[in-house]
Formats: C-alpha cells, sequence, structure tokens
C-alpha cells in the first residue's frame, strides 16, 4: 500500500508541477476574468438597453400652465413608485399644424418618444405606440387624475425600521447562494475535469506511459494523476475565491460580510464546498480519464466526452431540483444518486444548517469515489496499452 | 524489502526465468511458448525480426503485460512489478516529456523505480558529465537531439542502479559512435554486477556483446543457450582455391560444395581438416589459397530460424 502511494505520489508530483508551473497556468488563472470582463461589458450595454427601455419618454403638447401641474402630478407618484420606473415627461410648445407636429415628434430619435400626449389636462388624447405597453399608459392615467386633483393621491407617510434580514428574505438569499454554489461546482467540475483528458493524451504522445508502466502499478499512475490535477484545480479555486473576496470587499459597501450567508455559515460552507468540488471532480474525472485512455488523438477525446458532458448537464438540472425544498423527494434522490449528490448537497449546505447530512453524503460519495476510481483504474489499465492494431474501446479484452 | 528479495532468491538462480510462456492479443498468438533463462550477471540477447515476439517477450517478462499462460521469475519474484525498483527498462518506443530539463527527466525516471528525487537529480549530474552532455543538464528535452535524447532516456533507464537491465532495441536511431558508447554502457553495467537483456535485429551486435542469445521466431525460441554453442550448431567452413581443375583431390570436396567464384566453399568434414589437407595434398590440388572459417551467429541464425527470417532480419538492418 505504502509503495502504491508512494508511486502515486511521484506521478501526482510531476503533473503537479508541470501544471502549476508552467507560463500557462498564469493563463488559466486569468480565465475567470474573461467572462467577467464580457459580462461587464454586454451587462452595461444591457443596462442602458433596459434604462432606455424602461424609461419610456412621453412628449407633452400642451400650454405651461398644464405642463407644470403634470409635471408635479409625476413627481408626486415618482415618491411612490421611485423615479427609474416612472415615464418621462417632455414639454413641447403647441404649434399651428397639429397633426405634423405629432407626425414629427413620434419619429424623433433625440429623445425617442414612445407617444405625444395633446389636449392638455381637461381632454387629453395620446397617440402612440403604446398598445402593449399598459404602464405607461397606466402611468399617464394617475398623472392625469393627480394633476386635475392635487394632493388628493399623496402617499401616506409611512415610518420604515430596517432590519439586517427577515425570513422571506433570508430563504430568498440561501436560495440564490444555493444556486450560485452549485452552478459554481459544475462549471469548475466541468471545465478543470477536462484537463485530465490531455493528460492522457500527453503520456500517450509522448511514448512515456511504457516506461511509467514498467516502474508502477497503472492504477498508482491513475490516481496520481486524479490527484494532481485535483491540487491544481483547487489550487486555482483557492486563487479565484481569495481574489473575488477581495475585489467584494474593496467594491461593495461593507464587503464580504454584507454577502447573504449560507445557513450552515461561511467557514464550513467553503470547506463544504472545497470537499464536494474534489468528490464531483474525482467522480466526473475517473469517467474523463478512463475516456482518455481509450482515445489516440484529441479529436477522438472530443467525441467522447461529449456524451459525458451532456449527461453531466442533465445530472447538474437534477441536481438544481433540490433549491428552494431540500426535503423534497426529488432533492433527496439528487442526494442519494452518487454523481448528482455533491451538487444537490452544496444548495443544502446553503439552505440547511444541519452537519449530520452533510457528513452522511461525504461518506457515502466517498464510497462512491473509491468504487469508480477503482473501476476507471481497471479499465483504464486494460485499455491504455493496448498495442498493435487498434481495438474498438467497447472491446475489453484484457491486455 | 528489496534486500529480503534478494536473499530469498537462491544464489544461483537465474535472474529471470520464463516457463511456456504465450501470449494471444484476441485471435493472434504473438508468444508461442517460450523457455528461457538468463544467468545472473550476463549480457542476454533476444535475436529476431520484427513482429517475431521480442517486445511482447520483454513486456511480459517486466510484467507491462500479463501473459495469458505460463510463468515467469523475474529476481526471484514471480510478480515483477514486485522488484521494480531494481529493474531498469527501455522501451522501443523512446519517451520523455519534452519541457522537462534533462536531469530532471533522468530523475523522475529513478523516482518512478523508488529512488529519491534529490539523489536522482545529483546521480543525474554524474552520468550527464560522465557522457559528455554536462552542459545540457538544465535544457529542456526538446532541445536534445534525437541521440542525446536517447542517451538522456537510457541514462534514466539506469540512474537507479539498477541489478537487471531490460532494453528493447537500444541500437535503433543510433549513430555508430552512440553505438560503440552504448555497448561500452552495457559492458560497464555487467561488470558492475547487473545483468543485461537486450532485443535487436542487428546481430552483430549481439555477437559482440552477448554471452547467451535466444533466437526468436514466429514467437517460439528457436534457440536458447551460449553464442559459441549457436555457431557450434553449424560446422567450420572451408573456402579452398586450387590450381588444378580436377584430379583425385576431387574425392576430397563433399557433393553439397558450393562454388563462390574461384573457391570451393563447404563445411570441414568430421574427421577435421587433417584428412582433408592430406587427400588434397596427395591428390595434386595444387593448393591456392586454404581458409578454414568459424561460422558467424549469422550463419548460425540462418540455419537455425531459417532463410526467410535472416531475410527479414536484413531488411530491417537496411532501412
Amino acid at each position: 500500500m505504502m509503495r502504491f502511494i508512494r508511486s502515486a505520489f511521484v506521478i501526482a508530483r510531476r503533473d503537479f508541477g508541470a501544471t502549476v508551473l508552467s507560463k500557462t497556468f498564469i493563463f488559466f488563472l486569468l480565465a475567470p476574468l474573461f467572462p467577467l470582463l464580457m459580462g461587464g461589458v454586454f451587462g452595461s450595454i444591457g443596462a442602458r438597453v433596459a434604462t432606455q427601455a424602461a424609461r419610456p419618454v412621453v412628449a407633452v403638447v400642451s400650454s405651461d400652465k398644464d405642463f407644470d401641474r403634470l409635471s408635479s402630478a409625476r413627481s408626486e407618484l415618482a415618491q411612490a413608485l421611485g423615479e427609474d420606473t416612472m415615464v418621462s415627461l417632455v414639454h413641447y410648445p403647441a404649434e399651428p399644424n397639429l397633426a405634423l407636429q405629432k407626425a414629427r415628434l413620434l419619429s424623433s430619435r433625440n429623445p425617442p418618444i414612445r407617444a405625444v400626449l395633446t389636449g392638455g389636462i381637461d381632454h387629453p388624447r395620446l397617440t402612440g405606440s403604446v398598445a402593449d405597453d399598459p404602464g405607461t399608459l397606466g402611468q399617464l392615467r394617475l398623472v392625469i387624475a393627480n394633476a386635475r386633483s392635487p394632493g388628493e393621491a399623496t402617499p401616506a407617510l409611512l415610518p420604515v425600521t430596517n432590519v439586517e434580514s427577515s425570513s422571506g428574505s433570508e430563504v430568498r438569499d440561501r436560495a440564490l447562494t444555493a444556486q450560485i454554489g452549485q452552478m459554481l461546482l459544475f462549471f469548475f467540475t466541468i471545465l478543470l475535469a477536462g484537463m485530465l483528458l490531455s493528460q492522457v493524451i500527453e503520456e500517450k504522445s509522448n511514448k512515456i506511459i511504457e516506461v511509467i508502466a514498467a516502474a508502477i502499478r497503472i492504477d498508482a499512475m491513475f490516481v496520481g494523476k486524479l490527484f494532481a490535477m485535483l491540487a491544481a484545480s483547487i489550487t486555482g479555486i483557492v486563487v479565484w475565491i481569495s481574489a473575488g473576496a477581495v475585489l467584494i470587499q474593496i467594491m461593495k459597501h461593507g464587503g464580504v460580510a454584507t454577502l447573504p450567508a449560507p445557513a450552515i455559515g461561511w467557514p464550513g460552507f467553503l470547506a463544504l464546498g472545497i470537499i464536494y468540488f474534489a468528490m464531483n471532480y474525482l467522480l466526473l474525472g475517473a469517467a474523463f480519464l478512463t475516456i482518455g485512455a481509450q482515445a489516440s488523438t484529441v479529436r477522438e477525446v472530443q467525441t467522447m466526452s461529449l456524451p459525458v458532458t451532456f449527461t453531466q448537464m442533465l445530472i447538474f438540472g437534477f441536481a438544481s431540483t433540490a433549491i428552494g425544498s431540500p426535503d423534497s423527494p426529488t432533492a433527496l434522490a439528487a442526494a442519494i444518486f452518487p454523481l448528482s449528490s455533491p451538487m444537490a448537497m452544496i444548495a443544502r449546505a446553503a439552505e440547511d444548517p444541519q452537519w449530520w447530512p452533510q457528513l452522511v453524503a461525504i461518506l457515502w460519495q466517498g464510497l462512491w469515489v473509491a468504487l469508480i476510481i477503482h473501476f476507471g483504474a481497471m479499465l483504464f489499465r486494460k485499455t491504455v496499452l493496448k498495442s498493435g492494431p487498434q481495438s474498438k474501446w467497447w472491446r475489453l479484452k484484457r491486455a | 524489502m528489496l534486500q529480503q528479495v534478494s536473499q530469498s532468491a537462491a544464489p544461483f538462480a537465474p535472474a529471470v526465468e520464463a516457463t511456456e510462456l504465450v501470449k494471444d492479443f484476441g485471435e493472434t498468438r504473438a508468444v508461442d511458448g517460450v523457455t528461457l533463462a538468463v544467468p545472473k550477471g550476463s549480457i542476454y540477447g533476444l535475436l529476431g525480426p520484427n513482429g517475431a515476439g521480442k517486445t511482447t517477450i520483454l513486456r511480459m517478462l517486466i510484467g507491462i503485460i500479463d501473459p495469458s499462460s505460463g510463468t515467469r521469475r523475474v529476481l526471484g519474484q514471480e510478480r515483477p512489478l514486485e522488484v521494480a525498483p531494481e529493474v531498469g527498462y527501455l522501451p522501443e518506443e523512446r519517451g520523455l516529456y519534452p519541457s522537462m530539463y534533462a536531469r530532471d527527466a533522468i530523475a523522475f525516471m529513478g523516482s518512478l523505480r523508488g529512488l529519491p528525487l534529490s539523489e536522482g537529480r545529483r546521480r543525474a549530474d554524474e552520468l550527464l558529465e560522465e557522457h559528455n552532455l554536462g552542459d545540457w543538464a538544465k535544457k529542456p528535452i526538446r532541445s536534445l537531439s534525437k541521440g542525446m535524447a536517447q542517451t538522456v532516456q537510457l541514462l534514466g533507464t539506469i540512474v537507479h542502479r539498477p541489478r537487471l537491465i531490460v532494453l528493447d532495441e537500444p541500437f535503433a536511431g543510433l549513430d555508430a559512435i552512440n553505438q560503440g558508447r552504448l555497448e561500452e554502457l552495457i559492458r560497464r553495467e555487467t561488470r558492475a554486477g547487473a545483468t543485461v537483456i537486450f532485443s535487436t535485429h542487428v546481430i552483430a551486435h549481439a555477437e559482440r556483446l552477448c554471452e547467451r542469445v535466444a533466437i526468436i521466431a514466429k514467437g517460439r525460441v528457436a534457440f536458447d543457450g551460449r553464442v559459441d554453442e549457436a555457431r557450434a550448431k553449424l560446422r567450420p567452413i572451408v573456402r579452398l582455391r586450387t590450381r588444378a581443375a580436377e584430379g583425385p583431390w576431387r574425392s576430397a570436396i563433399p557433393a553439397d560444395a558450393r562454388r563462390d567464384g574461384e573457391e570451393w566453399v563447404f563445411e570441414l568434414p568430421e574427421s577435421g581438416p587433417e584428412p582433408l589437407l592430406k587427400v588434397l595434398i596427395d591428390g595434386g590440388a595444387g593448393i591456392e589459397t586454404l581458409a578454414i572459417e568459424r561460422p558467424g551467429l549469422h550463419d548460425a541464425f540462418v540455419a537455425i530460424a531459417g532463410p526467410s527470417a535472416a531475410e527479414a532480419m536484413g531488411r530491417e538492418k537496411v532501412q
């Protein structure tokens, strides 16, 4: 046993060093920046578009007096509904040819005008594209009503006492934490387990696999590779989480302390996150490594790994049913099914403060990890050293 | 543990023994009942053309693959991987990590066999210096020439000072100078007490290096023994040139003798050279030249493995 562990360690040390000490690992660490940057760029564009779409502009063709009353009424309503959600009113003095003026305003680009209000407060008439926009129409009705009888629609004084959280907000926040935790677990696993495939291809293309196979048990090599990439992945994740925490500390008022705390607490949640990532990674990684052993080219690897990736997405979908109702039958099934268990349980950690289900799940998953690694290594040993004519991967004859 | 293994092995037991080894790949029988014994401290050659089964035999002997049937015993152990730290193996298809430094590659190969990494690096530096590659110790493998990379891999095979060194076609791809160096390295390792088994399809290497050879043809051992014994399978060859074309001396020429230009070529009769000479002289042959040649390993190989195997070996050598 000691020799097995020592052999696995030799492989793990080589692979870990080759991965983490390579220049390309810096790109690997920077990888999450790219989606964040993309998200930021597209998010700001989207936000601008959304702002424009959310605040329609209505041109008011009226006397100055009528417009002042409408504007005051709008301001009062904005106190109740919020400035950002209210229509904007822009005043235009009436021109001799009203029809022409309306047509010109409706085709105006700056500002883009949704509708034109004419007839003043007494005989209001709206012309514009508002058939699918009942919100704008409703707001204008309220504004006009308020302008006709100022003061009647003044919002009542409602003193507010703010608390840190309520049961309603806690459930919502924890569900969000569960969702984010589960998604991170899924994406990290899918992205990082894929790296294992290239590892086997490297060994095969460098033809060093025979040197290794002559010196140590092939299953020690399998385990060494698996844990080397797990260690490299955890290195990356620790860097990313630390960088994320620093970023939040700098950018968010109050820092990480203001983040919605998971039910089990942040230290426990982060520890479970690492454990469940390891479990998920080992389960999926063993599958990827076994697939890598069957293939001799990158193309073959990609073809073979596609069904596994899709299956993993289905499993992710299954595990996501645990969010919001961790004791439902489907959530319990997702927690018991070994491949979805890590993702289901990280969601549970965000929503349920009890530790014993987590400990049971870790033992259960550990058992399955051992089983899958055992069978994966066996398959790996039988197929990775196939020489001579390429045999079909499903014909697993003893080498 | 290694000491226990060494002590448990009988002192005069062969370093490697194989009994009736069979290996089937699907419907194909690659190795068919191979039995051989490699004495400790010897240089042992596996001779045969490509496809004869040499690599498969070596892979079974060192435990990369298991035989379909038959038994093997390596340094006293039936499970070869148990003695992996005492074995060095150079596969036919050379392989190293391209981005690894030469010294690290050697140390890594040693660490696979249980040598601590720091000690491996120290020995790697020594070995590289000895082989005039000291300046390349901290250069990545990808920057080395093919010959240098092969030398590095060979040094990685012996860095942990194995008692058994198994080399699969070690001379392939090396130029004449590096082949000479490799031959010297093999001799040096055996002088230090190691047993060396190597496969080759170049008979000259086996003839120069080996004390014992196994001639492999179609997955079987056609011959296993000392090189002298292989040669002894054939009678010495007589090459004779005479001034006289005909005469009573012709009675000394066997019926199966052949002409090679002006020379008669035939096996030395069992009675030896003296009666032959007497008949030739008394019969008025007028001996111009007479040579009695000891048959080479190549001749023995042709006789044992058959002309088609010899032809295949010749083709591979040219390639």
